[in-house]
């Protein structure tokens, strides 16, 4: 098993940290991982972007160029990383504030109306786990188990309270995964 | 016989025991081998050569390692208090002692001097401020006198094209860091005694954890100013003296 | 117990610092590794190891502080970016002249002058053949994942400490900035004044007892006496070159042509392997571990099978130089690469393969 993912979006989306939450969960189920952000100025309150790659074998290079699978949060990330998705593999996007769809027909095509969800959950905080809860649910690359061990090992003692509401948005995430193309 | 007339009940002075047998290399009338000698003392005095790291500089008393039977870091031209601020701190238990002329100190090296004095490390600098860059010549330092001769200012140091002499001492004091920071000289007697007991105080100090200890000495260069050694403490008299006064700046 | 994590190679640097009894650090922040001493702050070692860690003023400072430290037999440490290692130049050259064990981390970006804060590999030259004046060498360890930002800190204090002599770790930007699985050594407690007397105490400046005074210093004005140390140098550095060369090989076995990269453009010439080796192309991938000494031998020896060699490299061809001397023209060596902050993609490095070799 390998899959290359890019998760693209606002800086302040959690978009980084949603890398990190997945690739501890990984390393919980003895895979390799790599999470190879964007840095510097446009880190600054612009775009974000952060690269994980979770792996059986050893792996080659952290840094790709086509994509398993992308994880798309705003229009800008969209028009960037849409053609760098490799053929049959996923898009999978919250439609926030996006006026121009993915188009591809050579991809699967994913929508998670996370934002949306996280608001009604009344807990904007948890957006980004909503997303992931829809990704896995769309590939289960790593167990929901291993979420939460990840969840424990990444995140500080005071905030393990926060973990149940996290382990609910991914549930929830999952329940909304919302599918736009035929399978190819 | 020399052992017979040289008894113990007989001895006014002796070498201090801290000094080694080499020949200094330094000019006649230099004030570099007094400040050594007293160094010396006062490390023989508070019992601390085994305890103790100098920091050498580069300039005239590059060679000082050989004077001195203590160990010794060689350092490069200014960089003597962050080499200090390095042993210091991995060595809390030590003396450190850095040693620096005015080139050294107070122009290549003016960033690393603040900076560990600012930071309060727990050393004693010792600074020679005898106006002039020795070692290479006799070039202009930052703290040439106006209208002093040098190589590098043949006609005497010009305001407008060169500044001011700097006045180091003056600056060290203001930080909160430095704890002691005392001007002395090496001229008279007198002058040795008193100049003594300010090095003995401010190693002290230091070791005690107070701060920065700093000690200028107002110096001579007699080869630099062109002068035998008895007209060059006669020229630093009437005209460092005035300009860079002795006495304590700050003891805290 | 070894303890697995998720790290960034940045902040995997100053927790094998520690692990590993570093005895002082000392660092000026830039980018992109201002990470390592962030992190070192955060985990406080000066409350559980003793470990010793200072923001200097400059650069110029941090590594003169590292050389007081480390004249004192302690492990010292400092960590920059190209042009602050730029600034230490001279510290490094007075540390080897010195002969003082230290660890010098250099996750470098591109270059010349304030260049860019994006990850580089333009620094080769400056860290193989001296940075700064005068005939000396840096052990250079070129890490090309965050396990090895973590290996080579023990390493790099082991040969240092072995030698008498500054050790580099070469990375760049995104084995600085990246995180991956890391196992983390069981940590070594720092020596004991005992210990450091014990191993260092026939050179280092601590304190004078019972025994002829240590200096540390390098400089030598009788020129016979200052060749006769230079030459004891060499010897020092031919001794590194016959047994601290460090490599590693991918499907060479069978290999006709030869990706040869290090850090992380080797991570990146193997996927480009992987995706030549799918279509049936006969590439191995040589990865210099050890940038001084350089493979030399080994180099030269797997050459014998070979119809060309491609060295990439985020420069504009540096290591291709020791590739070159090792190979002499005995086949074709070429060099791709991008740089002034952009990474080559697996991809464009196959396209450059197919074009130089015209397969």
């Amino acid at each position: 098993m390998k899959e290359e993912i890019i998760i693209a979006g606002f800086g302040g989306q959690g978009v980084l940290s949603m890398g990190k939450i997945l690739a501890y969960s990984g390393i919980m189920q003895n895979q390799e991982v790599t999470w190879m952000p964007s840095y510097g100025p446009e880190m600054r309150g612009g775009t974000a972007n952060v690269t994980v790659i979770l792996s059986d074998d050893r792996i080659s290079s952290p840094i790709v160029h086509e994509f398993d699978t992308a994880i798309i949060l705003n229009q800008q990330s969209l028009d960037k990383f849409e053609p760098m998705v490799k053929r049959g593999g996923l898009l999978l996007y919250d439609p926030n504030g996006i006026t121009a769809p993915p188009t591809r027909t050579d991809i699967t095509v994913y929508r998670t109306a996370a934002t949306a969800e996280a608001a009604k959950m009344g807990n904007a905080k948890v957006f980004n786990m909503v997303v992931l809860g829809s990704f896995l649910k769309v590939k289960p690359v790593v167990k929901l188990e291993n979420v939460v061990k990840g969840l424990q090992k990444s995140l500080p003692e005071r905030a393990h309270k926060l973990i149940p509401a996290n382990e609910q948005a991914i549930l929830r995430g999952m329940e909304i995964a919302e599918r736009l193309t035929p399978s190819c | 016989m020399v052992a017979e007339i040289i008894k113990p009940e007989n001895i006014a002075y002796a070498k201090s025991k801290v000094l080694t047998d080499a020949p200094m290399h330094y000019c006649p009338g230099c004030s570099h081998g007094t400040v050594h000698k007293i160094l010396a003392e006062v490390i023989e005095d508070l019992g601390i050569q085994d305890k103790t790291i100098g920091i050498t500089p580069v300039g005239c008393a590059v060679l000082l390692y050989s004077y001195l039977d203590i160990d010794w870091v060689e350092a490069a031209h200014g960089r003597a208090p962050a080499v200090a601020t390095g042993i210091k701190r991995a060595n809390p238990d030590m003396h450190v002692l850095a040693y620096q002329g005015d080139g050294d100190l107070a122009a290549i090296g003016t960033g690393e001097i603040i900076h560990a004095c600012n930071r309060g490390e727990n050393i004693t600098v010792i600074f020679i401020n005898n106006g002039i860059y020795g070692m290479t010549g006799g070039q202009m330092a930052p703290t040439t006198l106006v209208g002093m001769k040098t190589a590098t200012t043949p006609q005497g140091r010009q305001v407008d094209i060169n500044g001011y002499p700097f006045k180091v001492s003056e600056i060290m004091a203001q930080l909160p860091g430095t704890s002691y920071v005392t001007r002395q000289a090496v001229h008279t007697p007198g002058a040795v005694r008193q100049a003594k007991k300010a090095l003995k105080k401010a190693v002290e100090k230091a070791y005690a954890g107070k701060g920065t200890s700093f000690v200028e000495f107002v110096a001579t260069c007699s080869s630099g100013w062109k002068l035998s050694p008895t007209e060059a403490n006669r020229w630093m008299t009437e005209n460092m003296l005035p300009f860079y006064p002795l006495g304590d700046l700050k003891d805290n | 117990m070894s303890e697995l994590r998720l790290m960034k190679g940045n902040e995997v640097i100053a927790e094998a610092a520690i692990r590993c009894g570093c005895d002082a650090y000392f660092g000026y922040p830039i980018t992109p590794q201002s990470e390592v001493m962030e992190t070192l702050m955060e985990l406080r070692p000066w409350e559980t190891t003793g470990m010793v860690a200072l923001q200097a003023e400059s650069e110029v400072a941090s590594i003169n502080m590292v050389y007081g430290a480390a004249s004192t037999g302690k492990r010292a440490m400092t960590s920059s970016s190209s042009p602050g290692i730029s600034l230490m130049a001279e510290g490094l050259s007075y540390l080897a002249g010195a002969e003082l064990p230290c660890l010098v981390v250099n996750v470098s970006r591109g270059g010349p002058g304030l260049g860019t804060i994006q990850p580089s590999q333009a620094d080769y030259f400056m860290a193989t053949k001296g940075g700064g004046h005068g005939d000396f060498h840096l052990i250079v360890l070129a890490p090309s994942s965050v396990q090895e930002m973590h290996d080579f800190v023990f390493l790099a204090f082991d040969l240092a400490f072995k030698y008498r002599n500054p050790a580099m770790i070469l990375a760049d930007g995104v084995i600085g900035q990246m995180m991956e699985k890391v196992k983390l050594l069981d940590p070594r407690p720092r020596r004991t004044r005992e210990e450091v007397l014990r191993d260092t105490g026939s050179w280092a400046a601590t304190g004078k007892s019972n025994r002829p005074r240590n200096i540390i210093t390098s400089v030598e004005l009788d020129p016979a006496k200052h060749e006769k140390f230079n030459q004891k140098l060499q010897v020092k550095y031919a001794e590194m070159r016959e047994k601290e060369v460090r490599y590693e090989e991918l499907l060479c076995d069978d290999a006709e042509y030869l990706i040869a990269a290090y850090g992380i453009s080797a991570r990146i010439g193997q996927k480009a392997v992987e995706l030549l080796r799918a279509e049936g192309v006969k590439v191995g991938l040589f990865r210099p571990i050890t940038l001084y000494p350089f493979p030399t031998v080994q180099v030269a020896a797997r050459a014998k099978q070979l119809k060309g060699i491609l060295c990439v490299e985020l420069s504009a061809g540096q290591m291709i130089e020791d590739v070159r001397l090792s190979v002499g023209s005995s086949l074709p060596v070429a060099h791709f690469g991008r740089n002034g902050g952009v990474i080559h993609s697996p991809n464009e490095v196959v396209e450059a393969m197919r074009q130089v070799f015209e397969f």
